[in-house]
C-alpha cells in the first residue's frame, strides 16, 4: 500500500507540473495591457483528482472485474420471447404515458434525448455493426435539418411530407460520399468522413443565398397532427388548430408533449427497422465484413455495396433525426452541426457499447439528461465527454452494456445427433 | 528462363475440350522480386490438379493472382472461356471460383451455421422490404438456406456442432467448415490452399475421401496446394511443380515422381 | 505577377508551420500506425505556453532583449509541451498498444476533446492577442503599384523551421536513438526482440513530435498574435492533410506536404474567397486519400492475404 501511495504522490506531482502553465497562470487582457495572474487552486484540485484516481486504480480494477462477471447474468435478450414482448410493451407504454405526468422542462429534455437516441442508433449501425468509423456523421444530420427547413420554406411542404424526402436526401448524400471512400482502410475512412463533415459545415456557412450562412434559417414550422396545428392561432386562413378542434384551452405544453410523442414514435420505428436489419442477410453480412473482409470477398460478397448499405442506412437515420431536430428547434444554423456533435454521438455509441442497442439508448439518455440536471457542471460537460472516451477505451472498449448478438441457430434436429 | 517455360507450354496436352481454368504466362512482381514467373497450366473439368513446391515457391501467390486478390503483372486467366483477369475477387467468386485459405479464415465470432449462411448471401432474398416485413418469400428463402446449411454440415460431419461459435471448433473441424462454406456457393472450381496442414493422419485420409466425393457428386474441379505428398500423389490427376516462382515440371503423379528436375528441387544435387 | 509572389511568401510561411506539426503525425504513424488525433491540441497548448512565457518575460520581468525572449520562450514551450506529449502517450495510448486500430483513434479523439476543454477552463474561450514582438519588414515594388511585403517574422519562421528540420533529419539519420526510431518504423516487434526498449522509442517520437509542434505554436502566436483553445483542431487536421499528402510515415514527405498545403491555401484565399481556403484544404485531404493514399513520397502497403 505505501508503494501505491508514493506512486500516486509522484503522479500527482507530475500532474501539478503539467497543469501549472495552463490552470495555474491566467493571462489577463485589459485593453492593450496583458498581465499574468497566478491561482494555485485549480492546480491543487487537478493534483488531488489525479492523486485520487491513481490511488483508486487498484480497487477500480477489482470492481471492473466484478462488472465483467455480470456479462454472465441473464439479460433481457435471454428471456423467453413472451416475457420479452411483455417487457417491451410495458416500457413503450410507460414512455408514452410519462410526459402527461412530467414537467414541461423534463419532457423537453427527454425529446432532446430521443433525438440523440436516434442519432446513436443510426451511428451504431455504422460503427458498431459494420465497423466503419464515421466522424462526419453530423453532416447527414445537417442534410436532414436543412432539407426540411428549405423544403418547407420554398415549397411549403409539411413536416410529414418532408420526412421521407429528408431520409432520401440523406441516404443519397451518404451513398454519394460513401461510394468513393468506403474502400479506404478504417482510420483513413474516419479522417475522410471527418473532412466531408467539415466541408459540408463550411458550405452551409458560406452559401449565404441558399442556407442563410452563419445566421441560419428561422421560422421552421412544427409538425402537425393530421393537419391540426399546435399553435394559438392557425397559420393558414380558416385552418383549425389542435386545441380548437378538441375544444381545449390553448396550452404550450401540448406542443411539447406532442413533439415528445412524435420523437418517441420515430425512435421506435428506427428500432424496429434496425432489429429486422441485423437479423437479415444484410445484417449478417455487415458483421461478417467487420470480422474478415478478405474471407467475404472470397465468397462473392461485394464489400463496397455491403459497407454502402450500412453507411447509407446510418445516414438516412441521421437525416430522419435531423428533420425532426429542425422542426423542434424552429431555427437552425451551422453551429449545431460541428465536429463536436459527431463526437458526442460517437461517445454515446462507445459508452453504450458498440453494437448494443439498449446500451446506446441508455447512454444517449444519460449523456443528454445528466448535463441538464447538473447545470453547475455544464462547463465541464465536454471535458468529461473527452475523458469518458479515453477511459472507456482503456477500461472497457466494448462499452458498459456490451452487445450480445442475435444468434441464428439451426433448429432442434441438430442437437439430437 | 523463357525457353524453359515455352518448353513446358509445348508439353501441355492439346485440349480436347475447353478446359475449365486456363492460366497463361502468369507473372507477379513484389518490388524487385519476381514471385511468380511465367506460370501456365490448365485445369480440366472434374480434374484434381495439384501445385507443389518448396516453401516460398510462389504457390499461394498463384492462387491470389487467379482469385483476384493480387493484380498480376502479366498473363491471362480464363475461367470457362471467360477472362477473369483483373476482375475484383468477389466477382470471380460469383463466377464459380472459390477458395480456402492457408491459415483458415472463418468468421470466428459467428456460429457454424451462420458461417454457412453468409456464403449463401448471393442466393438469398436480400431485398430490404421483404426482410423488413418478413414476407413468406423471405421466410422460405431463409428456411431453404438453413436446409442447405444442414445438408453440408452433415456432409462434412459438423452437424453436432452447428450452433457453436466457429472460433471454438477444433482445427480439423475448422478446415472442414471452410470447405463446406465454399461448396455451398455451388462453385465450378474449388481452390484449396494446404487443406491438410495441421491435420492428423486419420483426418488427412478423411480429407482425401471428401475431396474425391466432392468431385464425384458435385461436378467440380479441384485445384490444390499441398505439402503432404502421399495425399497429393494419391488424388491428383495432374501436378505442377514450382520452384522460385518458376514452373519446373508438369505431368501425372508418375511422371512427376520420376522427373529428375523435381527430384533435384526436393532432394538437392545427389 | 507581384501578387503571385506575395502569395508564395505567405504560403511558404503557413506551409512551414504545417510542416512542423505534420512531422508529429507522420512519425507517430510511421512507428505505431495510429493517427494521433490530439496532436493539434499539443500545438494549441504550446501556443498558450509561448504566450504566457512572453508575457511573463516582457511584462513581469521587463526583459527587452528580443533574441533572448525568443530563445527562452522557445525553450520553455518545447520543454513543457514535450512533457504533455509524453504524458498523453503514457495515459491514453500506451495501454491500448495491442488493440484494434480504431480503439486508440477513439481514445485520441477523446484526448483531443479533453485538452481543448481543459485549456478552455484554465484560460477561457476568448481570443487572446499579444503585441507583436517583432514587427516590420521589407517592401518591394513601386510605391504606386502592388507591393510585396515580407515581414521579419516570416523570415524568422522560415529560418527557425529550417534549423529544426535539419536538426531532426540529422538526429534521425546519425544518432543511435534515431537509428532505433528507423528500426521501429520498419518492424516494431522485431526491434523489441532485438533488445531495444521500444516503449522508450515510442515515447521519444511523441516528445519529438510535440517539440516541433511547440516550435510551430510559438512561431504562430508571435506571427498572428491571436490564439484561442480551438486553433488546434483546424491546424491539426490540416497538418494531418500535409502528412498524408507527402506520404504518411515519411519525414521529408511531411515537409513537402506542409509546403504544398500552405501554398494551395494561400492561393485559394487570394484567388477564390478567403472562406474557401478551408474547403480547399479539406478537399485536398479527401482527394489525396482517395486517389493516392500513399501520398507523394510514401511506400505502398501490400495487403496480406
Amino acid at each position: 500500500m505505501p508503494r501505491h501511495f508514493f506512486e500516486a504522490m509522484l503522479v500527482a506531482l507530475l500532474a501539478g507540473l503539467l497543469t501549472v502553465p495552463i490552470l495555474g497562470i491566467q493571462i489577463q487582457v485589459e485593453g492593450i495591457n496583458v498581465s499574468l495572474e497566478g491561482d494555485p487552486l485549480p492546480v491543487l484540485l487537478a493534483m488531488a483528482a489525479v492523486f485520487m484516481a491513481r490511488l483508486l486504480q487498484i480497487p477500480l480494477k477489482a470492481v471492473s472485474g466484478v462488472i465483467r462477471m455480470t456479462r454472465r447474468v441473464p439479460r433481457p435478450t435471454h428471456l423467453p420471447t413472451a416475457y420479452r414482448l411483455i417487457l417491451i410493451v410495458l416500457v413503450i407504454v410507460a414512455a408514452a404515458i410519462w410526459p402527461f405526468t412530467a414537467s414541461r422542462g423534463a419532457v423537453d429534455i427527454a425529446t432532446l434525448a430521443l433525438i440523440y437516441v436516434m442519432l446513436g442508433l443510426g451511428l451504431n449501425v455504422v460503427v458498431g455493426f459494420a465497423g466503419l468509423l464515421d466522424l462526419g456523421y453530423v453532416a447527414f444530420y445537417a442534410v436532414g435539418a436543412y432539407g426540411y427547413a428549405l423544403l418547407s420554406m420554398h415549397f411549403g411542404l409539411s413536416f410529414w411530407e418532408c420526412l421521407p424526402l429528408c431520409v432520401m436526401m440523406a441516404a443519397i448524400t451518404g451513398c454519394l460520399l460513401g461510394f468513393p471512400v468506403l474502400r479506404l482502410r478504417g482510420d483513413y475512412l474516419a479522417i475522410v468522413t471527418l473532412g466531408f463533415g467539415e466541408i459540408i459545415r463550411l458550405l452551409l456557412n458560406n452559401l449565404d443565398e441558399l442556407t442563410g450562412g452563419p445566421d441560419g434559417i428561422g421560422n421552421i414550422p412544427k409538425p402537425s397532427l393530421f393537419g391540426l396545428e399546435f399553435a394559438r392561432r392557425s397559420s393558414i386562413e380558416g385552418g383549425t388548430t389542435f386545441h380548437e378542434f378538441f375544444g381545449l384551452e390553448y396550452s404550450g405544453a401540448d406542443t411539447v408533449v406532442f413533439l415528445y410523442l412524435v420523437a418517441l414514435v420515430m425512435t421506435l420505428l428506427i428500432l424496429y427497422v434496425i432489429n429486422r436489419l441485423i437479423r437479415m442477410p444484410v445484417g449478417r453480412a455487415w458483421e461478417a465484413l467487420r470480422e474478415d473482409e478478405i474471407a467475404c470477398r472470397s465468397l462473392g460478397l461485394n464489400p463496397t455495396t455491403i459497407k454502402l448499405s450500412a453507411f447509407g442506412f446510418g445516414a438516412s437515420t441521421a437525416g430522419f433525426a435531423g428533420a425532426f431536430f429542425a422542426a423542434r428547434q424552429g431555427f437552425i444554423n451551422p453551429e449545431s452541426f460541428t465536429f463536436i456533435e459527431s463526437a458526442i454521438v460517437l461517445a454515446i455509441v462507445v459508452l453504450g457499447g458498440m453494437g448494443s442497442q439498449i446500451g446506446v439508448i441508455l447512454a444517449a439518455i444519460a449523456l443528454t439528461a445528466l448535463p441538464e440536471i447538473a447545470r453547475q457542471f455544464a462547463e465541464y460537460r465536454m471535458l468529461i465527454f473527452g475523458l469518458v472516451l479515453v477511459l472507456m477505451m482503456i477500461w472497457r472498449p466494448q462499452g458498459l452494456l456490451p452487445a450480445t448478438r442475435p444468434r441464428l441457430e439451426l433448429p432442434a434436429p441438430a442437437e439430437t445427433l | 528462363m523463357m525457353n524453359e517455360s515455352n518448353l513446358l507450354a509445348a508439353q501441355l496436352p492439346a485440349p480436347v475440350e475447353r478446359s475449365l481454368l486456363q492460366v497463361r504466362d502468369l507473372s507477379m512482381r513484389f518490388g524487385g522480386l519476381l514471385a511468380v514467373d511465367h506460370v501456365q497450366f490448365d485445369v480440366h473439368r472434374h480434374q484434381i490438379f495439384a501445385v507443389i513446391g518448396p516453401n516460398g515457391a510462389g504457390k499461394t501467390t498463384v492462387f491470389n493472382c487467379i482469385g483476384g486478390f493480387y493484380r498480376p503483372a502479366s498473363g491471362t486467366v480464363l475461367l470457362d472461356g471467360h477472362s477473369i483477369h483483373g476482375l475484383p475477387s468477389h466477382r470471380i467468386a460469383r463466377l464459380g471460383l472459390v477458395r480456402t485459405f492457408q491459415n483458415v479464415r472463418l468468421f470466428k465470432n459467428m456460429t457454424v451455421v451462420e458461417n454457412l449462411l453468409i456464403s449463401q448471401h448471393m442466393q438469398l432474398e436480400t431485398r430490404f422490404l421483404h426482410g423488413l416485413f418478413k414476407t413468406s418469400k423471405y421466410r422460405r428463402a431463409e428456411a431453404q438456406a438453413l436446409e442447405r446449411a444442414a445438408f453440408w454440415l452433415e456432409k462434412v460431419n459438423l452437424l453436432s456442432v452447428a450452433n457453436r461459435e466457429a472460433g471454438n471448433l477444433a482445427y480439423g473441424q475448422q478446415r472442414r467448415l471452410e470447405i463446406a462454406r465454399c461448396m455451398i456457393t455451388q462453385p465450378k472450381l474449388l481452390m484449396l490452399d494446404e487443406p491438410a496442414a495441421g491435420l492428423n493422419p486419420q483426418e488427412t485420409r478423411d480429407l482425401d475421401q471428401l475431396i474425391n466425393e466432392l468431385r464425384a457428386e458435385h461436378d467440380i474441379a479441384v485445384l490444390l496446394i499441398e505439402h503432404d505428398m502421399s495425399l497429393v500423389m494419391g488424388i491428383s490427376d495432374e501436378i505442377l511443380v514450382m520452384e522460385y516462382g518458376r514452373p519446373i515440371a508438369i505431368g501425372s503423379p508418375d511422371q512427376i515422381r520420376n522427373d529428375p528436375r523435381v527430384i533435384k528441387a526436393y532432394l538437392g544435387e545427389e | 505577377m507581384l501578387e503571385f509572389f506575395q502569395q508564395v511568401i505567405n504560403g511558404l510561411t503557413l506551409g512551414s508551420i504545417y510542416a512542423l506539426i505534420a512531422i508529429g503525425y507522420t512519425m507517430v504513424y510511421g512507428i505505431i500506425g495510429m493517427i494521433n488525433f490530439a496532436h493539434g491540441e499539443i500545438y494549441m497548448i504550446s501556443a498558450y505556453i509561448g504566450l504566457i512565457t512572453v508575457t511573463a518575460l516582457t511584462v513581469q520581468f521587463g526583459v527587452e532583449n528580443v533574441p533572448l525572449i525568443l530563445l527562452f520562450t522557445l525553450a520553455a514551450s518545447i520543454l513543457a509541451t514535450s512533457a504533455y506529449g509524453w504524458a498523453i502517450e503514457r495515459i491514453a495510448y500506451r495501454p491500448l498498444r495491442s488493440s484494434p486500430r480504431l480503439i486508440p483513434l477513439i481514445s485520441a479523439i477523446g484526448m483531443s476533446i479533453f485538452l481543448q476543454n481543459y485549456v478552455q477552463i484554465g484560460q477561457g474561450a476568448r481570443d487572446l492577442s499579444m503585441q507583436p514582438l517583432i514587427s516590420g519588414g521589407w517592401r518591394f515594388g513601386s510605391d504606386a503599384g502592388f507591393q510585396i511585403y515580407l515581414s521579419y517574422m516570416q523570415v524568422l519562421i522560415a529560418v527557425v523551421t529550417v534549423i529544426f528540420m535539419t536538426a531532426l533529419t540529422l538526429f534521425i539519420a546519425r544518432s543511435r536513438l534515431g537509428r532505433a526510431c528507423r528500426a521501429c518504423s520498419q518492424d516494431l516487434t522485431m526491434t523489441n526482440l532485438l533488445g531495444i526498449d521500444t516503449n522508450r522509442v515510442i515515447s521519444l517520437t511523441f516528445v519529438l513530435g510535440a517539440a516541433l509542434a511547440a516550435v510551430a505554436g510559438v512561431l504562430i502566436s508571435l506571427h498572428i498574435g491571436k490564439i484561442n483553445p480551438f486553433i488546434g483542431f483546424d491546424a491539426g487536421i490540416k497538418a494531418f492533410t500535409a502528412a498524408v499528402l507527402g506520404g504518411i510515415g515519411s519525414i521529408p514527405g511531411a515537409m513537402l506536404g506542409g509546403i504544398i498545403l500552405g501554398l494551395s491555401e494561400s492561393f485559394a484565399s487570394a484567388y477564390l474567397r478567403t472562406e474557401y481556403k478551408d474547403v480547399v484544404a479539406f478537399s485536398l485531404l479527401v482527394l489525396v486519400l482517395l486517389f493516392r493514399p500513399t501520398g507523394l513520397l510514401g511506400k505502398p502497403e501490400i495487403e496480406k492475404v
